[in-house]
């Protein structure tokens, strides 16, 4: 069970977020919709442990993985160095299958900058699903894909849960991909913001 | 492989030139006490050489530049990236670090003689400490311009310490770490024989202030232009090659 309660964020004096509660069952999916700026990623970073300071607690597994709005990988290490160097325990073989399952074998020793950006971003992808997370959060990762794109990413992530089973924390601020990807939709409005 | 040779070619036909010119200015000059030609300082050259007093000298130098080296740009990196990365220390260490900056070598290097004392832990360490300041001005930088999307990435996925260290900021600091090593040499050796001359028995420095005293400027350049050639050497063997090699992913 993953329990978030943030009573209070503010960030140089303007409070951000007031009283936002969210439970997420093993296994659950769950959208929290928002227009930009509301402070949904600032939610994310305190739900995912790298901002800790507010008012509240957050009450969640150690195994997490975390996909960008940008790829955000080590671009000065080879494909496969960066799902291994993110994954100590993991093997070549097993980060290479990974690979593969993306649709990016034969691609592990080049570097991020010699793929396109629609495979940097399914690198990021696998990375965030080789360690079979428990927890996945997911900062708007289709914002500023071409439609295309956007579905084929998608129906990839869609497809990664289906067989990794993790609980899901989406932000973004299209109904469409919240609707699609979220069991549940939550609304994170107002200011400071909190959830309805 | 064309453009490395293209590179090398370039090098020793900007070098080349340097001896041009020299040789232009000790034909107009005429007179070998003020400007004697390249070619008449390769006699006395082989002379130091077969006596060992180049090698000797020489040497001196070098382990004095490497301990300066080494201990400046391991403090230097180690400061900047806490100051780049902590506000609070930032704020505390800023008015230190342009007070260093701003003190002259010579006074920083008649302080330390004064107070450690003539010998080799004064010069080495007046040294590291006219040499920290620039270092940490540049890693400071590179330290500031770290990604804090990719130190997210890293804390959410529980990369150790060291190994976000090595693979996430070094990696990030590494253009900075390269521009303060290129610098770092060039500016430690010209303080080291300032060292060497006021105050050492030996080294490069030492043998300048001796034919100095003598007038004697074929020897003055001999000693000048033989640490320059080494340095070039370290340059073209070590810094450039280390430079290629994690610039590799930008050019892939």
């Amino acid at each position: 069970m993953i329990r978030i309660h943030v009573r209070r964020k503010a960030l140089g004096g303007t409070e951000i977020l007031r009283d936002v509660h969210l439970e997420l069952a093993p296994g659950e999916r769950v959208a929290v919709l928002g227009p930009s700026g509301v402070g949904k990623s600032t939610l994310l970073r305190i739900v995912a442990g790298v901002d800790r300071v507010f008012n509240g607690e957050v009450e969640r597994p150690d195994n997490i993985a975390i996909v960008f709005q940008e790829p955000t990988l080590l671009r000065w290490r080879s494909v496969l160095a960066n799902l291994t160097l993110t994954h100590p325990g993991l093997s070549d073989e097993a980060a290479g299958a990974m690979l593969g399952r993306v649709g990016l074998g034969g691609k592990a020793d080049l570097y991020p900058g010699q793929l396109s950006l629609g495979q940097q971003r399914r690198v990021a992808l696998a990375r965030a699903f080789v360690g079979r997370p428990e927890l996945l959060i997911l900062d708007e990762p289709f914002v500023s894909l071409d439609p295309a794109l956007s579905e084929e990413m998608i129906a990839l992530t869609e497809s990664l849960i289906a067989e990794t089973r993790p609980s899901v924390l989406l932000v973004t601020h299209v109904l469409a991909e919240a609707q699609r990807l979220g069991d549940r939709i939550c609304r994170l409005q107002g200011s400071p913001a909190t959830l309805a | 492989m064309a453009d490395l040779q293209g590179k090398a070619a370039a090098r020793f036909v900007s070098l080349a030139s340097i001896i041009g010119l020299w040789t232009v200015a000790a034909a107009l000059t005429a007179d070998p006490n003020v400007l004697p030609t390249p070619w008449s300082l390769l006699g006395p050259l082989a002379q130091e050489i077969g006596s060992g007093e180049l090698f000797r000298h020489l040497s001196w130098t070098l382990i004095r530049v490497a301990w300066a080296f080494v201990l400046a740009m391991s403090i230097g990196v180690a400061l900047g990236y806490l100051m780049g990365t902590s506000r609070k220390l930032d704020l505390w260490l800023d008015p230190w670090l342009v007070v260093f900056l701003n003190l002259p070598a010579l006074v920083l290097i008649v302080l330390c003689y004064l107070w450690i004392g003539l010998n080799e832990t004064a010069a080495i360490v007046a040294v590291t400490l006219n040499k920290i300041p620039n270092v940490v001005i540049v890693i400071r930088e590179g330290a500031r311009a770290l990604d804090p999307e990719l130190s997210a990435m890293a804390r959410v996925y529980r990369m150790s310490r060291l190994s976000q260290l090595r693979h996430v900021v070094l990696p990030q600091l590494a253009p900075y770490i390269a521009a303060a090593a290129r610098g770092g040499v060039a500016v430690i050796w010209k303080i080291v024989l300032v060292v060497e001359f006021l105050g050492r028995s030996n080294g490069i420095g030492f043998k300048i202030h001796l034919y100095f005293q003598l007038f004697d400027v074929g020897m003055v350049l001999i000693y000048a232009l033989s640490f320059v050639t080494v340095m070039l050497l370290v340059e073209a063997a070590v810094l450039q090659p280390w430079e290629a090699r994690v610039r590799r992913w930008r050019t892939a």
